[in-house]
């Protein structure tokens, strides 16, 4: 190992403790801001390190990187303009809305390495592929069911809850497919097409699992949806053998579903009851 | 199952009991600050979009960095302002309190 990836390495290392770090000090109302602004420079740090990274290597193509420039930045300029000019009582969707792109990120990672390797699909190691699969799956539940979420805090769709004919035997016919699909791709007899299905699928699960819950409870769905979000950046962290992906995700997929059993607590209502939807009437809620 | 894939479980299990540990008792009124914190930690996806420019070579490849760029950035920039913006009222509206 050069020098150079040591450093790296230990970088990533530095910026992991800023993570838990951050978090932890947001625990108490007089360290909260410091313990975001912590998490804050680590983040920087390590998107400055992995720009480092990539100069070193020279290997990224100039149209990848016009892409990477032209995307961070549109992305960079639309998040800060939302986060500074909504209002209070706005932030909880917005937050959503956030937590959806994030989660659609990680499920295009996903397909962008997929695509990346497509020519020996069969061939990589199941390190790869079993977590590609469930990248993709998570990934895609959360960018639609977040959105739906962040629909019906934001008004667009109705607070109600809305009970779709027969959700729960789409759900079901959905999550089989995908399951078949993913075997499929995973002994190597399918290969993008069973990728783009059970990205199909995830979409229209996310949105099924999401309608029917009432507005009520939708900062807890938020707080569950911001889990799977977490744990979905981690499969990516697997895919692209990253060690910063894998900690920070896994760690926000485990605070955030604390985080969610804590929210369900506090307005007596078992995270069960809350999945299984049906209860409050949204925009009157309150 | 190769020595990679251990060290990377290895690593992905630990920091799961690390998340468990690291909330522990959170007044009520910091629930939504902290949901939206760790959303903005998720935001390290962005990390995995400049490793994943690395490896596409195809115009496709390209359009989805791009989306997956614009949508990591939006994540990572967004939820570290509106969690700041958060704690900043938090604080002044206690201060007006006293």
């Amino acid at each position: 190992m050069s020098g150079f990836d040591t450093t790296v390495h230990l970088i990533y290392l530095a910026c992991a403790v800023c993570f838990v770090l951050g978090l932890h000090l947001m625990n108490a109302p007089a360290s909260a801001r410091r313990g975001n602004r912590l998490s804050a420079a680590g983040m920087t740090a390590a998107i400055v390190t992995t720009a480092a990274v990539l100069v070193h290597d020279r290997v990224i193509a100039g149209w990848a990187v016009a892409a990477l420039v032209a995307g961070g930045v549109l992305g960079a300029v639309a998040g800060l303009i939302t986060a500074r000019r909504v209002e209070m009582t706005a932030m909880p969707q917005l937050v959503s809305l956030f937590n959806a792109v994030g989660g659609g990120a990680a499920a295009l990672i996903a397909l962008g390495d997929a695509l990346a390797h497509s020519a020996d699909l069969a061939g990589q190691p199941v390190r790869t592929s079993v977590t590609t699969v469930l990248d993709l799956a998570i990934g895609g539940v959360t960018l639609s069911g977040s959105l739906v979420a962040s629909g019906k805090l934001a008004g667009m769709v109705p607070g109600r809850p809305i009970g779709v004919p027969g959700g729960r035997w789409i759900n079901a016919v959905l999550g089989l497919a995908a399951v078949v699909l993913a075997g499929l791709f995973l002994t190597g007899h399918a290969g993008m097409a069973a990728l783009y299905g059970i990205g199909f699928a995830a979409l229209a699960a996310g949105v099924l699992l999401t309608l029917p819950i009432g507005g009520a409870d939708m900062p807890v769905v938020i707080s569950l949806l911001n889990a799977c979000t977490g744990t979905a950046v981690a499969m990516a962290g697997f895919v692209l053998g990253s060690d910063a992906l894998i900690i920070a995700g896994a760690l926000v997929g485990a605070a955030g579903a604390i985080l969610t059993k804590l929210m369900a607590d506090a307005m007596n209502r078992p995270i069960s009851a809350i999945i299984a939807g049906g209860y409050g009437t949204g925009d009157d809620a309150a | 199952m190769n020595a990679l894939l251990l060290a990377d479980l290895t690593v992905f299990t630990l920091s799961l009991l690390v998340g468990f540990e690291v909330i522990s008792k959170v007044p009520a009124t910091l629930h939504t600050p902290l949901m939206s914190g760790a959303n903005a930690v998720h935001g390290v996806v962005i990390v995995g979009v400049m490793l994943l420019a690395a490896s596409v070579t195809t115009v496709a490849g390209y359009v989805l960095v791009l989306i997956a760029a614009a949508f990591a950035a939006m994540n990572v920039t967004g939820g570290y302002v509106v969690t700041d913006r958060m704690l900043a009222m938090f604080r002044t509206r206690k201060e007006g309190r006293r």
